[in-house]
């Protein structure tokens, strides 16, 4: 691996983390799992001044349940995350890539990267959660739905890192996760997170976010609104599944075209629903 | 001498190269370290189509440690392009010069312009950047059949992008025709692949005292020297090349790379070792690519089902450049056009063609795959039209086993076979009622499985000079082999061979032959291969020759070792040379077992010097083989596929095949070559697709997108085998290293419109990726 040179450091906090960001004047990246960012150094498509590796920053590594919601450290690798009984995150954690790629990858560098293909923002965004971050000025909790802002673009500033990432529990809902890809390690060329809260056999909420449909991680706002408050049966998942790509415009990838996307989107969002509400 | 006792010839026996290679000790080119070496790294071209306008070498000069910046114009003393050895005879083929370093003009993305030569890696890789190339870009042509049409001109000076037009043809083609009551026409594609080896290349140089050493991971070494003493004007023995381990090849190391003359020319101008070691993105980029080719076939039959002519027309793309064997490539396909069917009329034309992009050359099967592909798929075609059952078809088609030694239209003589036999073994397998039932169940619960078949022959085991030398179809290379087989004073042995194999396991097979001959135990047959240093002229290790020919080649030198120790041991023990045999790890006089010597014994009496007078001293003995024929392996393969037609993902779910590769060897080896090859088989079908866009830009440049199948993807094989000796040669082997290859993409297309046959999907091209299948489906649904 031939990167083009760069310093590189450890701090032991998140305090010294922030200052060392602050002092580089974005030149620096911070380091964590380094799966998203040492290839990107590798083909030269990324070559920052300086690495400053999080990676042995101690007290991001926890999953804790705290009260109506979960507390996931910014250092939780896929692997953690998958096997910790968060719900609808820990089912997403599992398609991700390969064990390699599990066991180091973690969930802040993930969501810090911001590309739409990964699989955690989707699910974070269905679900409501948040990130906290923390900057030179302090703290601050962004929701997901203002975080991913472009392709690989996030709401953080530059001297921002991000601390722990906030899951609502969303007890009583039901999760499904449908991510197709050509190869079991690939990324996802379409996926569907969908969470929905059934009632009296009546969908009383419904939650679907939409992997790589666009630029960022996206809510199927149409989908939604034609199932809530639907009976929670096959047609009315059906008929709401259909409008699963309404409003998106999906770039072209080698292995999928826009309209492809579009189709695919359907096709995962009715089998996410029917995951979510228990229709085998 | 008689016949000795095998005891490890045909036992699946543990590979002796497997301890190095799992514990990390092999040495491949990026461990070997020679002191003071400096590294090297190309500027290539980003242009596909380009004139070079100027080179700044000055910042990039200026780095620290960097030593020399060259560029095609500083190599002007280089004594030619780099080598077309065989292009197909007979014709006139279009051959504009290559040079290892672009001189005014780049071709294709990825054609070196510069190379930065310095201390270390990191140190020529930065000032790579720095090399400022002003490039003047011309127009690009990716598409082979536009290209055939008109400009714009890869190589601009020949006003054409065709490159040749090569024939083979056999039997009365309009009178086949003229008898066929249905013909049917299909274009069939066998898109572009790579080679992908789990090693990419790598070369170290190493100049010294009016010698030049080549480390080069390469299947090729003594071709490799050849070419590398003519281009750099110098006697051939004064140049040594070394293949060490080398992590797979697929054809794509059966070249003569720039990069390998570049590193010896600099080494020798430097005075000092010069080391490259290609990164995947080069491999992707500029590592020769396979199959590229368009086909328009047309089949004809009568109506009870006999085939009575077929024309293929080819459009071969052959990329920017003729590399060492391009434009031969799909006439290898051509000899077996026919695969195992009596047709009594074949031809195959063939037009290469320019592109701008990666030459092609020789990636595993090159052109039987593709020949395979047609055939087998046309068979289904057909079937179809004739609404005769496919295997069927098959089956009033085969060559009958009788036949054999069978002459066919296309002009080579098939050696042995009886596919009837395999194909009957194959459905021993497969219940093909059972199968029909459960599929129709299944379609009712809306999973769409299917079942595809591919009979297959090929042609390998290359050889014989007879054929491939002037005197034959004359592209001039004698493809015989070496062996040389040494008893050392204390019975061990060495042998050297010609063969440079690269993950094969044939240091395994080689010890199990010549173990069994001599009377000792694999362990102490040591196989040496690789080196033109050491041991006699060879000529490599592809087209599934290393075993028929070069194994050939080690039998017959050990059985001269036998008849020569035959002698000592009954001059020793007073008895008649006819009367010794080799049993239980003794040359012993027959009917007297307890009366013998050991090879040990034996290399003693040869090394003192007390041998028969009249007899050289030393046990030692060189053969070059050359067979009077090519093998031609053969077998059935079934590919059981499940389809999500509301996605187009296909899933292969079963693969059976049944191979007949003459006697194993090796059974081991056999199923990890039939293993890995029909990994490459479902790979093409499926997955793998070498893609460049319109302004041939490189669009798959890595293994996130060029889409290799991994363990997740692929069924447990199911193997089975018959077995059908070749009387080419005494060891009645055939080759096997492309065999998987060549019978799988189209058992695996058959597969997927057998699934998609209710759909109203009679037909569809590779690679069959989700979205191309799932529109075929709108597209038939839509009809
Ligand atoms: C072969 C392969 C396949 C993959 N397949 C998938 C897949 O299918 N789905 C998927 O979702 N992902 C996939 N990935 C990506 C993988 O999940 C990455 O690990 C993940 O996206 C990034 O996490 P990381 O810890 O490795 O981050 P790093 O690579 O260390 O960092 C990524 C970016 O985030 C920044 N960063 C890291 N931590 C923080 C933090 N705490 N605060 C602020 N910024 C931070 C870094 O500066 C950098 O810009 C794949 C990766 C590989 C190599």
């Amino acid at each position: 691996m031939i990167t083009a040179e760069f310093e590189y450091e450890r701090p032991g906090s998140v305090a010294e983390a922030v200052g060392a960001l602050a002092a580089a004047d974005g030149d620096a990246k911070l380091l964590a799992g380094g799966h998203s960012l040492i290839p990107l150094m590798k083909l030269r498509l990324a070559a920052p001044g300086r690495l400053i590796d999080i990676s042995r920053v101690p007290g991001l590594s926890a999953i804790e349940r705290d009260g109506e919601r979960w507390r996931i450290g910014a250092l939780c690798t896929h692997t953690q995350l998958s096997r910790a009984g968060v719900g609808l995150l820990s089912e997403v954690a599992a398609t991700i890539a390969d064990p390699q790629v599990r066991n180091r990858g973690t969930i802040g560098g993930s969501l810090a990267h911001g590309d739409p293909a990964s699989d955690l923002p989707a699910a974070l965004l269905a679900l409501e959660g948040s990130i906290v971050a923390q900057g030179p000025g302090g703290e601050r909790t962004i929701p997901a739905a203002d975080f991913f802002s472009d392709y690989l673009e996030t709401a953080l500033g530059p001297a921002e890192m991000i601390r722990e990432v906030l899951v609502p529990a969303a007890d009583g809902y039901g999760f499904g996760y449908q991510k197709f890809n050509r190869r079991a390690e690939d990324w996802a060329l379409v996926a569907v997170a969908a969470a929905i809260r059934v009632q009296d056999g009546t969908c009383a909420d419904v939650r679907i976010a939409l992997t790589n449909m666009g630029p960022t991680p996206l809510r199927a706002g149409a989908a939604e609104a034609a199932l809530r408050g639907a009976p929670a049966s096959a047609e009315a998942i059906r008929a709401a599944a259909g409008q699963a790509a309404e409003g998106t415009d999906p770039p072209a990838d080698l292995d999928a075209d826009a309209a492809y996307k579009r189709h695919l989107a359907a096709v995962l969002c009715e089998r996410a629903l029917r995951a979510a509400a228990g229709i085998a | 001498m008689s016949a000795t006792t095998e005891r490890h010839v045909g036992q699946p026996l543990r590979r002796k190269e497997d301890p190095r290679l799992i514990t990390g000790k092999a040495r491949y080119i990026d461990d070997i370290a020679l002191p003071g070496t400096l590294w090297a790294a190309f500027v290539r071209s980003p242009e596909a189509h380009a004139r070079i306008v100027s080179i700044d070498a000055g910042a990039a000069r200026a780095r620290p440690g960097v030593h020399a910046v060259y560029t095609g114009a500083d190599m002007a003393d280089i004594g030619g392009p780099l080598p077309l050895a065989w292009a197909p005879p007979g014709v006139q083929v279009n051959n504009p010069p290559h040079w290892p370093l672009a001189r005014a003009s780049v071709k294709h993305v990825g054609d070196p312009v510069a190379v930065v030569i310095g201390d270390d890696r990191y140190a020529v890789v930065d000032a790579a950047e720095d090399v400022v190339v002003e490039y003047d870009p011309l127009p690009v042509v990716t598409d082979p059949e536009q290209a055939l049409a008109g400009a714009p001109f890869v190589h601009p000076e020949l006003g054409t992008n065709q490159v040749h037009q090569w024939t083979l043809a056999g039997g009365e083609l309009e009178a086949g025709f003229a008898e066929a009551e249905v013909t049917i026409e299909r274009r069939v594609v066998n898109h572009r692949i790579a080679g992908a080896p789990i090693e990419p290349r790598g070369v170290l140089a190493d100049y010294r005292a009016g010698t030049i050493t080549l480390y080069s991971s390469t299947q090729v070494p003594h071709f490799v020297r050849l070419f590398v003493a003519l281009l750099l004007g110098t006697s051939e023995e004064k140049v040594r090349v070394i293949a060490p381990e080398v992590g797979g090849g697929f054809g794509s190391k059966l070249q003569i790379y720039g990069e390998e003359i570049v590193a010896c020319w600099a080494s020798r101008r430097l005075g000092r070792p010069v080391k490259w070691v290609e990164t995947r993105s080069e491999n992707m980029a500029v590592t020769h690519q396979g199959r590229d080719q368009i086909a328009t076939v047309r089949m004809g039959a009568r109506r009870d089902g006999k085939i009575t002519a077929y024309h293929v027309q080819i459009v071969a793309d052959l990329g920017a450049y003729n590399m060492l064997l391009t434009p031969l490539i799909p006439s290898l396909g051509a000899f077996v056009m026919g695969g195992c069917y009596r047709i009594p009329a074949v031809r195959t034309d063939i037009t290469g063609v320019f592109t701008n992009k990666c030459p092609t050359d020789a990636i595993r099967g090159a052109g039987r795959p593709e020949a395979t592909h047609m055939i087998e798929v046309m068979m289904d075609q057909m079937a179809r039209e004739l609404g005769i059952d496919r295997l069927e078809l098959r089956r009033r088609n085969f060559i009958p086993k009788e036949d054999f030694p069978a002459a066919v239209a296309t002009g080579v003589v098939y050696d042995s076979g009886d596919y009837h036999a395999s194909l009957d073994k194959l459905l021993e397998h497969v219940d093909l009622d059972a199968f029909r039932q459960e599929q129709a169940r299944l379609r009712e619960q809306g999973v769409h499985r299917g079942i595809g078949f591919s009979t297959y022959t090929e042609i390998c085991g290359l050889a014989p000079s007879r054929i491939t030398g002037p005197a034959g179809v004359g592209v001039g290379a004698g493809l015989w082999e070496s062996a040389l087989v040494r008893v050392h004073n204390t019975g061990a042995v060495t042998v050297y061979t010609g063969t440079s194999p690269h993950g094969q396991g044939l240091e395994t097979a080689f010890a199990q032959i010549v173990a069994d001959r001599l009377g000792v135990d694999p362990s102490v047959v040591e196989v040496i291969h690789g080196d033109t240093g050491t041991g006699p002229e060879g000529r490599g290790t592809y087209g599934s020759r290393s075993l028929a020919n070069g194994g050939e080649a080690i039998v017959k030198a050990t059985d001269k070792v036998v008849a020569k120790a035959a002698k000592i041991v009954a001059a020793e023990l007073e008895a008649a040379p006819e009367d010794i045999v080799v049993r239980d790890g003794k040359f012993s006089v027959k009917g007297s077992p307890d009366k013998g010597m050991t090879l040990a014994e034996i290399a003693g009496v040869a090394y003192i010097g007390a041998v028969p007078e009249g007899m050289e001293p030393g046990l030692e003995e060189t053969t070059f083989n050359d067979p009077e024929n090519f093998v031609f392996p053969f077998g059935a393969h079934a590919c059981i596929v499940d389809v999500d037609v509301a996605t187009g993902k296909v899933d292969v779910v079963r693969y059976v095949a049944v191979d007949d590769c003459g006697n194993p060897v090796n059974p081991l080896l056999i199923a990890g070559q039939i293993h890995g090859g029909i990994a490459y088989g479902i790979g093409q079908a499926l997955y793998e697709h070498v893609v460049y866009d319109d302004d041939g830009q490189l669009v798959t440049g890595s293994f996130v997108n060029y889409a290799l199948p991994t363990a997740a993807e692929l069924p447990s094989f199911e193997l089975d085998h018959t077995v059908t000796p070749s009387p080419v040669n005494a060891l009645g082997v055939k080759g096997v290293g492309e065999a998987g290859t060549i019978a799988a993409t189209p058992a695996v297309t058959n597969a997927v419109v057998d699934a998609l046959e209710p759909l109203g999907v009679h037909y569809i091209n590779m690679p069959l990726t989700p979205m191309r299948v799932w529109r075929a489906i709108e597209e038939a649904q839509a009809r």
